[in-house]
């Protein structure tokens, strides 16, 4: 009976049929972060199911998904439209680049405006949608389509009247798009404490993903939920996501785990004082330093050397900065001889400056994330992540926090955050609570003594590596940063002039104590040479006693031969030698 | 009825013969009937808005008969989505009816067709 149904067209798509498949094909949207949650893309050869309230981003999900298919994955694709005309979707998605009516040239995407005007049709007796099976069969089978948008085909419900035809149409529209093997997004308004508010979730079932549009605090935030992947598993979470000028962006947060790489390597903080007190070498490369301290004790100017440090190395930085402009920070640097605008020049960095309160904390995440994916920096500052919180409550910063850190480390980028601590505020301790995450924490103080301020800077922990115990002063020169040892003595921890008070009156003293000990040296070596005198003029009157005692025995020793000779001669003369007394002498 | 094989009938029956100013608005209709190939419902609704035409319209309307299946092309031009449908070409305004068109009273009420000759 039904002929029209079961008609077969030439040159229609033959269904292709892969033996059992082991797992369920996934066809990838091409839309940033949405193919990480559902784990490849949506259910291939099925219809998905796209629901939200007005204005929350359905048809620009729907447009990318064949707009990305046909340019990044070959795949044609069709969009039925029911509510806005083609001229209309081709200036939308121009402002993000999609030049639509090219790709119509080039017969990659086909667009066919439905316009169901409810007083220009009468309705008189049995009806079915064949016409509209007509038309999109017709459009797939000019371009070979293996995708299709349906938006927003719930219009049908406003242009007819009759709900039996229509569900029994819908029904068979779907089985139909499924037969065909056409992965297709359907959108549907939501409404009637339903998903949408002619109940499509029940005839579209593999998948169905949820868009939401909340305004929490006065900041809006756009959400999306796999609400159900019929055959897969998928990230359950509201995932924030963001509309931007290169369409939208989907951030998988909890999806990272705790099984990123970690580098050995050290890189320096810009300031030699600084890399000294880390073990002599500076932070590791891709971790995670906080750097808390009080108003005014130069936070921005120890982040601004690290990123100065980082460009001369030829590495790109990323600043996001919260409070001050870009100009701001790159004049006041330059008090500090720190040319930051040169490496600007270079595209070896980039600041990102908002108003924390402009977005959602989420939204301020997309952004971060992919600023940080476009631009592949190396070392990321955030100045300061204090402020954040006023985008969200305590919870949300932490959370946001926590998943920005682990994305970084995961991507081995160095990350520097800010945070500021109140007067009234214990100083070890940040209003986010991250002090436990982080990997390196750096205390920056100011010490009040003596009718002045001074700033200190301490290594409160740094994991993995041998660092300082001790309180540096730290001072900011024209020249830069440079870190000095605080006097430590005691008189206790002393900074600034009392530390040079108390440096120049120990100099004095070390002083004093030299000359004392050349006067010393100098009163030992008169005293030495008078004893060597004495010893000179004793050992003269010994000599001469000496030489007078040789002379008395050599006088002896001569009146002794004489003697023996004179005996001698006696002897011979009276020849009285006898035989033993010429045997001794002989 | 037969449907020729390029989806497109001219069905004329207007004659030399008959006065040409009977309506209250048009000398000629030009009827168009969507249909997707010879379903019970698209046989009905060609079977009345025949039968609708010849007491109503006899001599001067022209219905067009457009099968989908052969030419679907021609689907979006009259932004077709149910079938059958009838469109009214002209007189203007175009007018459109989907359904098998068995309410013959809603029909001539809705394409404002004069009534039966034999009720005036």
């Amino acid at each position: 009976m039904n002929v029209a149904r079961t008609h077969k067209r030439p040159g229609a798509r033959k269904v292709r049929l892969p033996g059992p498949p082991l797992q369920l094909l996934k066809t990838p949207t091409g839309i940033a972060g949405l193919d990480e949650i559902t784990g490849g893309g949506l259910p291939a050869g099925r219809p998905t199911l796209v629901c939200g309230a007005a204005g929350c981003g359905k048809s620009l999900l729907a447009t990318e998904f064949l707009v990305r298919g046909a340019i990044q994955y070959g795949e044609p694709g069709v969009l039925m439209t029911f509510e806005e005309n083609a001229v209309d979707i081709e200036k939308n998605v121009a402002s993000l680049g999609f030049n639509i009516p090219r790709l119509i040239a080039q017969k990659k995407i086909v667009i066919d405006h439905v316009v169901i005007d409810r007083s220009e049709i009468e309705e008189n007796g049995e009806y079915d949608l064949e016409g509209l099976f007509i038309r999109l069969g017709h459009a797939i089978d000019r371009i070979g389509a293996r995708r299709v948008a349906l938006d927003t085909i719930e219009t049908l419900f406003s242009g007819l009247t009759n709900q039996t035809i229509l569900r029994t149409e819908l029904r068979r529209l779907f089985g139909w798009l499924k037969q065909r093997g056409l992965t297709a997004v359907i959108t549907g308004e939501r409404g009637g404490g339903q998903l949408t508010r002619q109940g499509l979730e029940e005839y579209v079932s593999d998948c169905v993903v949820l868009l939401d549009h909340r305004v929490d605090g006065e900041v809006s935030t756009r959400r999306l939920r796999v609400v159900k992947y019929r055959g897969s598993t998928h990230g359950t979470n509201e995932y924030p996501f963001l509309i931007d000028e290169t369409g939208i962006s989907v951030l998988p947060l909890t999806g990272s785990h705790l099984n990123y790489q970690v580098s050995n390597q050290r890189i320096s903080t810009g300031i030699r004082g600084l890399d000294a007190m880390l073990g002599g070498k500076g932070y590791f490369r891709g971790s995670t330093v906080l750097l808390s301290g009080t108003a005014g004790t130069g936070k921005t100017s120890v982040a601004a050397q690290l990123v100065a440090a980082a460009c001369r190395r030829g590495e790109r930085c990323l600043f996001f900065s919260f409070e001050e402009s870009p100009a701001q920070i790159l004049r006041n640097m330059r008090s500090i001889n720190l040319h930051l605008e040169n490496h600007v020049r270079q595209n070896l960095l980039r600041f990102h400056s908002a108003r924390p309160t402009t977005l959602g904390l989420e939204m301020h995440l997309v952004r971060i994330h992919k600023l940080v994916d476009e631009y592949r920096p190396s070392t990321v500052v955030i100045d300061p992540v204090s402020n954040l919180q006023n985008a969200g409550n305590l919870a949300d910063s932490y959370n946001m926090l926590v998943r920005l850190i682990d994305y970084l480390r995961k991507k081995n980028i160095t990350a520097l955050m800010i945070s500021l601590t109140t007067g009234d505020q214990r100083l070890e301790s940040t209003n986010e609570g991250m002090s436990s995450i982080v990997d390196t924490w750096l205390l920056l103080r100011d010490i009040e003594t003596h009718g002045e301020r001074n700033r200190a800077i301490y290594v409160l922990k740094s994991r993995g590596m041998a660092h300082s115990n001790q309180v540096r002063e730290f001072i900011i020169t024209s020249r830069g940063i440079k870190l000095v040892p605080a006097y430590l003595g005691a008189a206790g921890v002393l900074t600034g002039s009392a530390r040079l008070v108390q440096e120049a009156t120990d100099r004095a003293a070390t002083r004093r104590d030299e000359e004392e000990r050349e006067r010393r040296q100098l009163a030992f070596a008169h005293r030495r040479r008078a004893v060597e005198a004495q010893i000179q003029s004793i050992r003269a009157g010994f000599e001469a006693e000496a030489e007078e005692f040789a002379h008395t025995m050599a006088g002896t020793d001569l009146h002794r031969q004489d003697a023996e000779r004179n005996r001698l001669a006696m002897e011979k003369s009276r020849q009285a030698i006898n035989g033993t007394t010429k045997m001794r002498r002989e | 009825m037969k449907i020729n094989h390029r989806g497109h009938r001219r069905i004329n029956t207007a004659r030399a013969d008959q006065p040409k100013t009977t309506g209250r608005r048009a000398d000629k209709w030009i009827l168009r009937l969507y249909v997707a190939g010879q379903t019970p419902k698209s046989l009905a609704a060609f079977a009345n808005l025949r039968q609708l035409c010849e007491s109503r319209l006899a001599g001067r309307y022209i219905i067009e008969i457009v099968d989908l299946t052969k030419a679907p092309q021609l689907a979006q031009n009259d932004q077709i989505v149910a079938l059958p449908t009838l469109v009214r070409k002209i007189p203007a305004p175009i007018k459109r009816i989907i359904g098998d068109l068995s309410n013959v009273e809603r029909v001539t009420l809705a394409m404002d067709m004069d009534p039966a000759p034999g009720k005036k």
